[in-house]
């Protein structure tokens, strides 16, 4: 046998074969990787063993380890709601008052309703709570319709104009200005009114001619005083926040043509206990009320 | 060519133009009627063009240039594969700053993220990446197989071809035009379009390949073979669909539910092993060793590397649907696959650096090679990166997270792009019968803003991955999950910025890349340090 052209620098035989100038060395397979790779293999060949791997006729060999990842995941769930349980029973049977009257079973509730409100609230609301133009702030003690836990709750199970809920909060305001109820100037009064009663910079000529348009148009909702009327969803006109912005613009501008913003009625889409939750964590955000002014 | 081979032409770009102007005026859609447009216009450019040869003298001769190389599409591929990866680059970039600006969006529909995010990844996986694996694999393989690329012009229309398959792929994203599938989004009409520049790119490499005067086939064509017939393969099966009209652009999937997800993620996968891995691996297979000037490492290792990529690559994709309605069996495939794939892959990693064995000394003079080092070993770290993602339970951690993005990117600008700007740089002096580069010194920098990019892209991904992982499995301690997905979303901000400046580097090393080559082709080397001395001494 004719012996094979040796490399020079690394004493490899070559195996002879030449592409363009580019040769080969007949290097064996370092064993490191070798071994490494039948250890993967062998592996491979335990682990279709032990876990689901082979697909036969209808269906695939189940593995040794009964492993499937539905059942896992069930496994997870039932442990998750194991350590919850005691918690979970007391807050399904008691009522909100006295879950939080209970300091742990309290602590328990605000953190699961926080939980909740993150997935579930904070797209409108903001993660903070704090809402934003079109979506209340639940941080402060402005409530559109009622600040006691019960209140809360109840908006949370039926939405606010959510139609398909018959029990749903339901307000309407007029469009003063697109349905002609009232002219552009009586709507720059009764603005400047608004103002007034907020307590903001305001033109008393104005303001004074839009008390008399407010006391016929607006006080039946609204109150005498703008302080507002939660039965109805009459929002509290004497402080300065308001849902659309509360500076003259904002203001002229849902008189004009109202918006009217619609939350989801809660109870078809998650269980009471987890509303009770949410009830309470928005309730422990600042603005709770303990009753009804 | 003849005076009748002209007029014949002629009249088939005039029947296109003529056809396509017809669908334009019946097209359902927009984008779909555009696309008839740039038919029609396409065909007319073609033809002025070939009407400058048309002869009444219906008998012409032209000299046979049977004997020597076709190189001329080779360095049309060059200019392609530059002009492409500066796009792509650039729109990874827009992208990129997108995500840490959203207002970057410009409320247009034309340059929201969801347009413009297909149009990078095609720019720079099919555009760039395709360019540089044709115009190399016709090189290589004319050189290894000492022969003329068979079928006489056939590789200009794959080179045309598929520089029309791109325009069109990516002039439909901009309207919207989609099929949904990631790195398959064209749609119907334009994948058979690329079903035939591809049968014809196969015929011209395997024709090549069949005329070879050499005893052997080189490696690199093995992988340059593979990724071709693979491509076939995966393209045509992801993409069998109906359109809903000819007349319009939309069409539905021959498959449905988790049948249709496991075909998209086996083709998404592959796109992955047979192009980004496989194609790259034969550029390695031939620049490699030809810059080092050493014989290829091991070529025991090469065999069995070769075929066992070729056997585990095909069934890894399942991995992309772990914890999904994909059944518990085939997550597990895709899994064991995954894994057994870490040490084939790893064969490729040791023959390239092996080969350099006894010429480390290089690295220190030729920027150029050190590239080529170093996109070999950001080859090795992916393909580490990789199987370990496969594990269900890192899976879980990793899936939907930044770190996937970052793993691909470690790959596809550390590996991919590095490789094949290595490539264009060991090629462009060749192809345009210059004595070297323009500047060594201007690569070296090219080396420094690329690599410095990548660390800092992959780095800010990796963290920003595993956070947002974290943070979507943190539960208090009486078992409520502690952040909400828009917590997340804010908690990326500034690794987000850091991603987009490693991808302005990046971008800012391929424009170096650029003027020095547009300065050597224009001529003239830049008066440099002596050889040997390393490029920062100078």
């Amino acid at each position: 046998m004719v012996p094979r052209e040796q490399d020079d620098v690394t004493g490899t035989e070559m195996t002879g074969h030449e592409w363009d100038g580019i040769k080969e060395l007949d290097t064996p397979m370092p064993r490191w990787w070798l071994w490494t790779y039948y250890a993967t293999v062998i592996w491979a060949l335990g682990y279709v063993i032990a876990y689901p791997a082979w697909p036969l006729v209808t269906g695939a060999t189940p593995g040794l380890l009964g492993y499937t990842s539905r059942g896992e995941l069930l496994k997870d769930a039932e442990m998750a709601r194991a350590a919850q349980a005691e918690q979970i029973a007391k807050i399904q049977s008691l009522s909100l008052d006295k879950i939080r009257s209970d300091a742990g079973l309290l602590q328990y509730a605000v953190a699961g309703g926080r939980a909740a409100f993150l997935v579930n609230c904070a797209q409108c609301h903001g993660s903070g709570a704090a809402g934003g133009k079109g979506y209340p702030n639940l941080n402060d003690d402005d409530w559109l319709w009622g600040g006691t836990l019960d209140q809360i709750h109840k908006t949370l199970q039926h939405g606010v104009r959510f139609t398909a809920n018959p029990d749903t909060r339901q307000s309407q305001m007029p469009a003063f200005g697109t349905d002609g109820i009232l002219q552009p100037e009586q709507i720059n009064d009764v603005t400047e009114h608004v103002l007034k009663i907020s307590g903001q910079a305001f033109d008393a000529a104005s303001a004074g001619r839009g008390a008399v348009v407010y006391a016929e148009n607006c006080e039946s909702c609204h109150g005498k005083s703008g302080e507002g009327n939660r039965d109805f969803g009459g929002p509290n006109l004497s402080d300065a926040i308001a849902l659309y912005g509360s500076d003259k613009t904002s203001l002229a501008a849902q008189i004009k043509q109202p918006r009217h913003g619609v939350m989801p009625a809660w109870s078809t889409r998650l269980d009471d206990m987890t509303l009770k939750q949410l009830a309470i964590y928005i309730h422990s955000l600042g603005g709770g009320e303990t009753s009804a002014p | 060519m003849n005076g009748y081979g002209v007029a014949a032409k002629l009249a088939a770009l005039g029947g296109i133009a003529l056809l396509a102007v017809v669908l334009a005026a019946k097209g359902h859609d927009a984008g779909y009627v555009f696309h008839a447009y740039l038919i029609a216009a396409t065909a007319i450019a073609f033809a002025v063009y070939y009407a400058r040869d048309f002869s009444f003298a219906l008998v012409t001769s032209r000299p046979t240039t049977e004997d020597r190389y076709l190189d001329g599409v080779v360095k049309a591929g060059m200019i392609a594969t530059v002009f492409w990866g500066v796009a792509g680059f650039l729109v990874g970039v827009v992208i990129a700053a997108q995500l840490a600006w959203p207002a970057l969006n410009l409320d247009l529909p034309w340059t929201t993220f969801g347009r413009l995010r297909p149009l990078h990844t095609s720019a720079v996986v099919f555009a760039f990446g395709g360019n540089a694996l044709i115009a190399t694999s016709l090189y290589v393989v004319q050189r290894t197989c000492r022969a003329r690329l068979a079928f006489g012009n056939l590789a200009w229309f794959v080179f045309w071809g598929y520089q029309i398959f791109i325009v069109f792929a990516a002039t439909g994203y901009l309207f919207g035009i989609t099929e949904s599938r990631e790195y398959a989004e064209p749609e119907w009409y334009v994948d058979i379009w690329l079903t035939l520049v591809w049968v014809a790119y196969f015929l011209v490499f395997f024709g090549t390949l069949l005329k070879r005067k050499e005893p052997h086939i080189y490696v690199a064509n093995w992988f340059y073979l593979a990724f071709i017939v693979t491509i076939a393969m995966l393209h045509i099966i992801n993409n069998l669909a109906v359109p809903v009209s000819i007349f319009g652009s939309k069409s539905y999937s021959l498959f449905s539910g988790v049948q249709d997800a496991l075909i998209q993620w086996w083709y998404g996968h592959n796109a992955v092993g047979f192009f980004l891995t496989a194609g790259f691996l034969g550029m390695m297979y031939y620049f490699v060793p030809k810059r080092a000037n050493r014989p290829v490492y091991s070529y025991r290792l090469s065999i069995v590397h070769f075929w066992s990529i070729i056997f585990l690559y095909i069934w890894a994709g399942p991995h992309h649907l772990h914890y999904t309605a994909l059944p518990d069996w085939a997550q597990t495939l895709g899994m064991v696959f995954s894994v057994m794939l870490w040490m084939p892959s790893w064969g490729g990693m040791i023959n390239g650096l092996m080969t350099l064995s006894g010429a480390w000394d290089k690295l220190r003079t030729d920027p150029v090679l050190r590239m080529m080092v170093m996109s070999v070993a950001f080859y090795g770290m992916a393909t580490f990166e990789g199987p370990m993602m496969s594990i269900k339970s890192v899976n879980s951690l990793s899936h939907y997270t930044d770190w996937t993005i970052g793993h691909v990117h470690s790959s596809a600008l550390g590996w991919v792009g590095l490789i094949s700007m290595a490539a264009v740089y060991d090629l462009v002096p060749k192809l345009w019968s210059k004595s070297g580069l323009y500047s060594d010194r201007l690569v070296s920098w090219h080396f420094w803003l690329a690599t410095l990019g990548i660390v800092l892209y992959a780095s800010s991904m990796w963290v920003s991955g595993i956070m947002q992982g974290l943070m979507w499995r943190e539960y208090d301690d009486q078992g409520f999950l502690v952040y909400s997905f828009a917590d997340s979303v804010a908690a990326m901000h500034p690794y987000y910025v850091i991603r987009m400046l490693g991808g302005l580097l990046f971008l800012t090393g391929a424009l170096v890349m650029v003027y020095n080559l547009v300065r050597t082709v224009r001529g003239g080397e830049r008066t440099q340090a002596l050889p040997g001395a390393p490029a920062w001494a100078s």
